[in-house]
């Protein structure tokens, strides 16, 4: 189902607020929210097109969806703007009275679209939004026929919510909490979502009403609806608090990272100080200081943010302290497509530093799994001394589903093993290390153990400036090490392979993790076989990985860029994998995938010459 | 700060006075021969023992360039970071440990050019901490080239022709950009620069010194007007908190008036004793400390040195870390945060 209107329309709200309802109901759940880049594209127009999507079930859900079967359009740039993406035989919703001629003409239509053939194949139900939400708050105190238009969006979700079965006091419940100061606002809002859902019920317009029961096979247990970025900032709250380390965040303002500066901004009684940093440099020195100060430093950005921090997470990487660096990836390069999703950061969290610079990378798998994620990457951060690079994306990030909240005892507690002083007559050595490679954390303020590092090469052990060729040599191996070493500690990958008799592989990372696994359920559903398997861990890789790739007759890489990590593991496994790439700024589609696979599985087998 | 010496806790129960000695890093100093960085670091060290802070709980940051090596040489905690950013690095510490004394030492390139963004944002914010700017007009470490404070026509490695560009003045930059505290100080008078130095250290909220530093091979003698027996009495306008501002031998005193056009002139003091302004370091409003700033436009003509400005204003962090509740390591606190909002059990 898709909400879409104008981006001052509030269907985002619309969307946020359907979802909630859907969660607490007990369905399973995706959304895919898509937004212009401008904050106020003009009104009406195509560009101004703002959409939510969301995909609901009894079963599990794994994608938002590909092509939504409920559409409502607000007015008729939206309707333009989504028609192509609607099967066969969908449901439209329109808000009649935005279809005047001067909304007709902005949206380029010659003809109403509503009154020629363009909507013959789809099921058209006209409802007169905006008049009707007019009418439902007239006679309430204090509300003026602004505050009455502005509504029309509760208008549409109370309808949606009475097509769908959806529970109405979460909503209602959130309007009264939301407007509690302004009660003509609380009025006209609440009698236009009541409005909205009285419509449904009375009219025979809509002649069906959906009901989906709750989602019966998932894992029992508490569950809430989340957002990657809430997800993200909880899992590194969770760090924070098990590290017994204050945590602070230090970003520049940019999409779509910018809400987590926003969340975390919020929890300064658990300890959180946020810093508004003057450019994205600033932000990672900033937590860079935080860390050198024994505190746990994270900066978080988008896109071009990374360019500008690499030189600070090189250092980082050289003074060996913990940072966490998370890359809320967008459509690149540049200032690219801003609000749109990419997978594209990769090979610039993998390389993007002078001189041999690996650090560890963990990429999220889904909205609740950003959780899961970010305490890891605090986890190996703290443990390790080393920045690690968080990758989500902006699908993530605003994308929501339900999310199991894992109980305190599955959350480890992490040392910082901060240094003591060395004993009498022995003098401290910043670099020792120990049978991981580890180096000793030691934060200003213990006496005894005063030292100086920096981002010159240092001598092995006492951290002292060297020049000497073959202590480079061994320094830059030792670090590379460092980081290697922590495959031991790391699950195996687990290849989901139900015959064990699959002649296919699909292995993919990141966000596409919930298309893939439609689109193999799909292939499966058709009596064909396919194995599937997810990295969570970009560097270093599980070590299991090789055997895994060399285990399968062909392996089908999908991602949301031009080939990247079809490009590491091709060079560090000499196994011919085989690219899908979309990178249109929209996540991959169970349906395409199902094609790719498929595609795969038909083709003969290489033989070599 | 009194003369009062200090006790540090070396870690194995015995306690004894600081000394400049506790200050010395093992490391050999490394600047050329004849560099004004030796007088700063013996300066630096020596004042250290005085202002009371053990050395565990002092920390200097650098950037890179000549003056990024001073953190090698000091016995506390350091780190010599990245081109242009030590302040920023500064800012993360000192917004998370407001136990400690941040040092940040940097240059002319360093603070003024490749960091300048930072260095305006530091003293804006007020974080807290004291900024050196080592001022030797010219790049030394990269060997030769212009910097931001090098005056217009030098004729450089980068600039066979003369520099086109107007240079910066810092102590204008910092006042700008509102410090709280800005002073401007000499390499060649230990006096002078550890009794700024000292008042630096006092300061609550940031500081700005610029020290005008003699770079002995790219650049030597940039500052001997203001530096040299012959030309310093002449040259430098000694600010003085509370006292008229004259400079020059007493034969020929000089000092600083309001002219009629409401800007600043140098006037002789004779005879114009009542015009002469009194330099009130805790003006609030910082036009005059600027125009004083201005009087020179380089160390060649009669120049302003001493505490421009140090007035009160809220510190970076402070508030935060006035905040009661702030409770690290709360499992409660965040297990309660994780179930927040609408919430459902699945048996």
């Amino acid at each position: 189902m898709r909400f879409a209107g104008d981006s001052g329309d509030g269907m985002q709200l619309a969307g946020g607020r359907f979802t909630d309802a859907t969660a607490v109901l007990g369905n399973d759940l995706a959304t895919l929210p898509d937004f212009p880049a401008e904050i106020r594209a003009p009104a009406g127009t195509i560009p101004g097109v703002s959409a939510f999507q969301i995909h609901f079930a009894s079963r599990d859900i794994l994608t938002p969806g590909d092509a939504p079967n409920v559409l409502v359009a607000m007015n008729p740039a939206a309707l333009k703007a989504n028609l192509a993406a609607l099967p066969r035989g969908a449901t439209i919703i329109v808000n009649e009275d935005a279809f005047t001629r001067r909304n007709l003409e902005k949206a380029g239509y010659a003809e109403s679209p509503l009154d020629d053939d363009t909507l013959s194949e789809f099921t058209v139900h006209r409802v007169p939004m905006t008049s009707l939400t007019t009418r439902a708050s007239e006679g309430l105190e204090g509300v003026g026929t602004r505050d009455a238009g502005r509504a029309k969006n509760l208008f549409a979700l109370g309808l949606l919510s009475w097509l769908y079965d959806r529970p109405t006091d979460v909503t209602e419940r959130w309007i009264e909490g939301k407007f509690a100061s302004k009660p003509a606002a609380k009025a006209a809002n609440l009698a236009a979502f009541q409005a909205g859902w009285s419509f449904g019920e009375t009219t025979e317009l809509l002649d069906v009403q959906y009901k989906i029961l709750p989602a019966t096979d998932v894992e029992s247990g508490t569950y809430r609806q989340v957002n990657g970025t809430t997800a993200t900032a909880l899992g590194l709250l969770a760090g924070s608090v098990r590290a017994r380390l204050p945590l602070l965040l230090a970003s520049y303002p940019i999409t779509p990272a910018s809400e987590l500066l926003h969340e975390l901004s919020k929890h300064e009684r658990l300890g959180v100080r946020t810093v508004q940093a003057e450019d994205e440099i600033a932000a990672a020195g900033v937590a860079l200081g935080a860390a050198f100060g024994g505190h746990l430093g994270i900066t978080s950005t988008s896109g071009p943010g990374m360019d500008l921090k690499s030189e600070t997470i090189g250092l980082a990487l050289m003074l060996e302290l913990p940072m966490v660096i998370v890359d809320v990836q967008r459509a690149g390069p540049s200032t690219g497509l801003p609000t749109k999703t990419e997978q594209s950061d990769l090979l610039m969290a993998m390389y993007g530093r002078h001189g041999d610079a690996p650090l560890p990378i963990l990429a999220a798998q889904t909205a609740g799994d950003c959780f899961r994620s970010a305490f890891e990457a605090v986890q190996i951060a703290i443990e390790r001394r080393t920045p690690v690079i968080l990758l989500t994306d902006g699908f993530l990030a605003n994308s929501s589903e339900p999310w199991r909240i894992p109980s305190l005892e599955e959350l480890p507690e992490i040392d910082p093993g901060f240094a003591s002083a060395p004993p009498e007559g022995e003098s401290f050595l910043p670099y020792a290390r120990d049978e991981r490679g580890v180096r000793p954390w030691a934060p200003p303020g213990t006496p005894g153990l005063e030292h100086r590092i920096g981002g010159i090469e240092k001598q092995d052990g006492t951290g002292n400036i060297s020049y000497d060729p073959a202590n480079h040599a061994h320094m830059t191996r030792v670090r590379a090490a460092k980081v290697s070493n922590i495959a031991a500690d790391l699950p195996p990958l687990a290849v989901d392979d139900p015959g064990g008799d699959a002649d296919v592989l699909v292995l993919g990372w990141g966000s596409t993790y919930g298309s893939i696994r439609a689109g193999v359920r799909r292939v499966r559903d058709r009596g064909l076989k396919v194995a599937q398997a997810h990295v969570r861990h970009i560097n270093p890789l599980p070590s299991n990985i090789g055997e895994v790739l060399r285990g399968y007759d062909k392996v089908l890489v999908p991602e949301m860029n031009t080939g990247q990590l079809v490009k590491l593991l091709r060079a560090e496994f000499l196994v011919d994998c085989k690219p899908y790439n979309k990178i249109t700024g929209q996540p991959l589609y169970a349906a395409e995938l199902e094609e790719a696979i498929v595609e795969l599985i038909e083709a003969p087998a290489e033989v070599p010459a | 700060m009194s003369a009062t010496l200090h006790v540090n806790g070396n870690g194995n129960g015995a306690e004894h006075r600081l000394t400049k000695a506790d200050f010395q890093s093992d490391q050999e100093t490394r600047w050329c021969p004849g560099c004004g960085d030796y007088a700063i670091l013996n300066a630096v060290q020596t004042l250290m023992p005085d202002l009371g802070v053990p050395t565990e709980k002092t920390v200097f940051v650098t950037g890179i360039g000549c003056a990024g090596r001073f953190a090698y040489y000091m016995d506390t905690y350091g780190m010599h970071s990245i081109h242009g950013r030590a302040t920023t690095i500064a800012t993360g510490l000192a917004t998370t440990r407001e136990d400690l004394s941040i040092w940040v030492v940097s240059g002319d390139g360093d603070a003024l050019s490749i960091g300048g963004n930072h260095l305006i944002h530091a003293l804006r914010r007020n974080v807290p901490v004291k900024i050196l700017l080592f001022n030797n007009q010219i790049y030394g470490l990269t060997k030769g080239q212009a910097s931001p404070t090098s005056e217009r026509g030098k004729i450089t490695k980068s600039t066979p022709f003369g520099s086109q560009d107007r240079p910066f003045n810092p102590i204008a930059l910092a006042l700008g950009a509102e410090a709280s505290f800005v002073a401007r100080t000499l390499d060649r008078d230990r006096k002078h620069m550890t009794e700024v130095l000292r008042q630096a250290a006092e300061h609550k909220g940031a500081s700005l010194v610029e020290i005008y530093q003699n770079c002995p091979i790219f650049n030597d003698g940039a500052f001997f007007n203001l530096t040299e027996k012959d030309t310093k009495v002449a040259a430098q306008i000694r600010l003085e908190h509370g006292q008229p501002i004259t400079f020059g031998p007493e034969e020929a005193l000089r000092g600083v008036a309001r002219a009629d056009d409401g800007g600043l002139e140098i006037v002789a003091a004779a005879g114009n004793e009542q015009r002469l302004i009194v330099h009130d370091q805790h003006r609030e409003d910082p036009s005059l400390a600027f125009a004083l700033a201005r009087l020179a436009d380089g160390p060649t003509e009669p120049t302003p040195i001493g505490i421009f400005r140090q007035v009160q204003r809220p510190v970076h962090g402070a508030a935060a870390s006035e905040n009661p509740g702030r409770a690290v390591g709360d499992v409660g606190a965040l297990d309660q945060l994780l179930h927040a909002g609408d919430t459902w059990t699945i048996a």
